[in-house]
């Protein structure tokens, strides 16, 4: 029994400015359209890679997605930023309509993109659990049925009659979160709550979210960046790239196809006249790859084994690489170097450099790599800012599945006395 | 195969009826209605002293107000009726018009976070605006009927019949407003201009409108053309009930009418073509 079925879903946005020339696009589309030929803005259109300049001012955030959900199945949803998962959460759950195609669904449909939607900051927790649970589709009865339930859950029982605006950060995504907890549908979309609230909250939402799909068996489709979590929670996975449905199936496959999506990104490698390769009249990069030491997947748990090939132009002289690890914030993790001749005797040729990052050292989380090549430790002969990157996915601690704080998650020998 | 027949219970496509209002689906959802309705009454007198208070005060104020500047300075005519009465009938009617339009003509672009995070039937926020721009003319109305009271017991108006007319008055104005702040709520999600010309054309309607003056002292060119105000039999209509004055004819109330049912029309098509993909243009 299938719970919920897309067939050719698109849907294109219109790019820049909406208001100058809108007129003029909407009479057009209304010429065409009263001699019945084809909407003339929907042939145009290009993917969604926000990274290159398109020509065209439209782009399809989704294009032709086709997939089915069976009943009590949790799903996945991965990709990329900009991959075009909100944009299909937004279609699933009605806030706007797909340019073209069907989604035909079988049950009640609850959709979590945010929490917390439509609290008045003026009105007390017990209205606003009233008025939230309202706005999510309950009914009073159901609302008041539950409400002590509701207030349990999110341990904020002493405030519940003062207005909103007063609680805390905290307090007010835990309210917010336990209204829509307690929600009856039998279809769940949720969009990243999780990245909202403390360690210790996120723990309580998740184990909510694995009942709901274990124990009760409603069908959930779940977006998050925390491939833990959604190992944990979820059995398939939809894996979206540039708008397209890049693979679905089995949530292991999915996120293994996720992390080689990018493996262009995580992999540098120069074919072609060597004139060409990234570099300038003292080196040529040829080769720079971080892949995971062990398995397919680099997690906290695999190491990552990062190889480097260049050629080295400058003959006589003392050369060395120096590795610098950032994370996507830019904090610096280390800027460590390999000193590759130390007797003023570097050769005009091609020099190899490989080395481990071991396991349980980088927390979960993206990191790119920096790489200066010098001389005698104090002259740089080339720079390469930024050559490749790649992403640490996170694996539990004991049943923790949400991201620690922190960028090196060592383990210790912890002694327990 | 042994699965059991498949069965849909809804279909989300690029497809739509343009006059399905989605009536029941709206009736699904009352409950909502009844929290957005109390969401704006509890919000707005939320740490005001004087609490619901503040709905006597603005029409008390506004009527002396137009007693001294139109009934003094200007003399305007009332036609014979009692200044305050005629200018409390005038502004009870008004605030709930320009209450509930300025209040439709705002749901899109005034709840676009909510719309943009989950779906319920969009025709939700203007109803339950138009509903509780009710409750505040019922309190309102309290205010007249009390005032109306002391004039009819010193015998100083002749109401008529006509008084009787007033739930079908005020649910036309209701759908007036309901039609053309849904004309306006939907395009103003696209072109940002026509929340400009709201702005000062609600209250510029207001001098097109028998508010502060009788329609009888116009003169006979601007009066026909005053007709097609769908307004203007309304509120002949409802001083001529109640207070025995004016120049009024069941015509007037017809062409009111259909004006509204015609408007409302347009308002139910503009309103349903935007409502599934205005977050994208918002």
């Amino acid at each position: 029994m299938l719970a919920l079925k897309a067939e050719n879903i698109s849907k294109q946005y219109r790019l820049g400015q909406v208001g100058t020339g809108t007129l003029s696009h909407d009479l057009n589309r209304f010429w065409h359209k009263i001699r019945g030929n084809e909407d003339p803005y929907l042939k145009i259109g290009e993917t969604n890679d926000r990274t290159t300049k398109g020509t065209s001012d439209y782009v399809w955030s989704l294009r032709d997605i086709n997939f089915e959900v069976k009943q009590g199945d949790a799903v996945g949803i991965v990709g990329r930023n900009g991959a075009g998962k909100s944009t299909l959460l937004k279609l699933l759950s009605k806030v706007t309509k797909p340019t073209t195609g069907t989604i035909r669904t079988n049950g009640r449909i609850a959709s979590l993109l945010e929490v917390g939607t439509g609290f008045h900051p003026e009105m007390t927790g017990r209205e606003n659990v009233f008025l939230n649970g309202a706005i999510l589709g309950m009914t009073r009865k159901e609302i008041t049925r539950k409400f002590d339930e509701i207030v349990d859950f999110s341990g904020v029982e002493r405030y519940i009659d003062t207005p909103v605006k007063r609680y805390s950060s905290g307090m007010y995504v835990r309210l917010a979160f336990a209204v829509a907890a307690h929600l009856e549908s039998e279809i769940l979309i949720v969009d990243e709550v999780l990245a909202v609230g403390d360690a210790d909250f996120q723990k309580k939402c998740l184990g909510k979210m694995g009942d709901v799909t274990k124990g009760e068996g409603r069908t959930i489709l779940f977006v998050s960046h925390n491939m833990t979590a959604i190992k944990e929670l979820c059995n398939t996975g939809i894996l979206l790239n540039q708008g397209q449905l890049a693979y679905s199936g089995n949530i292991l496959d999915t996120i293994v196809e996720y992390q080689k999506s990018s493996e262009a990104q995580s992999k540098y490698l120069h074919e072609g006249p060597v004139e060409t390769a990234l570099g300038n009249e003292n080196i040529k990069v040829l080769e720079f790859s971080a892949e995971p030491a062990q398995g397919e997947l680099i997690d906290i748990e695999s190491g990552i084994l990062v190889k480097l090939r260049f050629l080295s132009l400058k003959a006589g002289i003392n050369l060395d690489v120096t590795f610098e690890l950032r994370t996507y914030e830019e904090v610096p993790v280390f800027h460590t170097g390999a000193l590759v001749t130390t007797s003023n005797d570097s050769e005009v040729k091609e020099y190899s450099i490989e080395f481990i990052l071991p396991k349980n050292l980088l927390n979960a989380g993206n990191y790119y790599f920096k790489l200066i090549f010098g001389e005698d430790q104090r002259i740089p002969l080339f720079i390469a800012p930024s050559t490749i990157g790649f992403e640490v996915e996170n694996i539990k601690l004991g049943k923790n599945i949400a991201l620690l704080p922190g960028i090196i998650r060592p383990q210790f020998e912890f002694k327990i006395l | 195969m042994n699965e059991p027949q498949q069965k849909w219970t809804e279909t989300i496509d690029d497809t739509h009826s343009l006059f399905d209002l989605k009536l029941k689906e709206v009736w699904k959802y009352k409950d909502l209605v009844y929290m957005f309705v109390k969401r704006d009454f509890v919000s707005s007198f939320k740490q005001t002293i004087l609490g619901p208070i503040w709905f006597f005060i603005n029409p008390i104020f506004t009527t002396i107000t137009y007693l001294i500047i139109f009934g003094k300075f200007a003399k305007l005519p009332t036609d014979g009726a009692p200044g305050i009465l005629f200018y409390l009938a005038g502004v009870t009617l008004w605030n709930y018009f320009s209450g509930a339009l300025l209040g439709t003509t705002n749901t899109f672009t005034g709840n676009a976070s909510i719309f943009g995070k989950v779906y319920f039937p969009r025709l939700v926020t203007p109803v339950s605006i138009v509903i509780s721009n009710l409750m505040r003319l019922i309190v309102q109305f309290l205010l007249f009927i009390a005032v109306w009271l002391y004039y009819l017991i010193n015998k100083e108006i002749h109401p008529n019949w006509w008084m009787l007319a007033t739930p079908f008055l005020i649910i036309i104005m209701a759908l007036f407003a309901l039609g053309v702040g849904m004309i306006f709520s939907s395009l103003t999600t696209k072109y940002k201009d026509l929340t400009m010309l709201l702005a000062f054309g609600v209250s510029l309607l207001m001098y097109a409108t028998p508010v502060i003056y009788p329609i009888s002292m116009l003169p006979g060119y601007f009066r026909s053309l005053a007709k097609y105000n769908p307004l203007t039999g309304i509120f002949e209509c409802f001083k001529y009930g109640w207070l025995g004055v004016g120049d009024f004819s069941p015509s007037m109330l017809i062409i009111s009418t259909i004006i509204t049912i015609v408007l409302l029309f347009i308002g139910i098509i503009t309103f349903n073509k935007v409502e599934r993909t205005f977050m994208d243009t918002v």
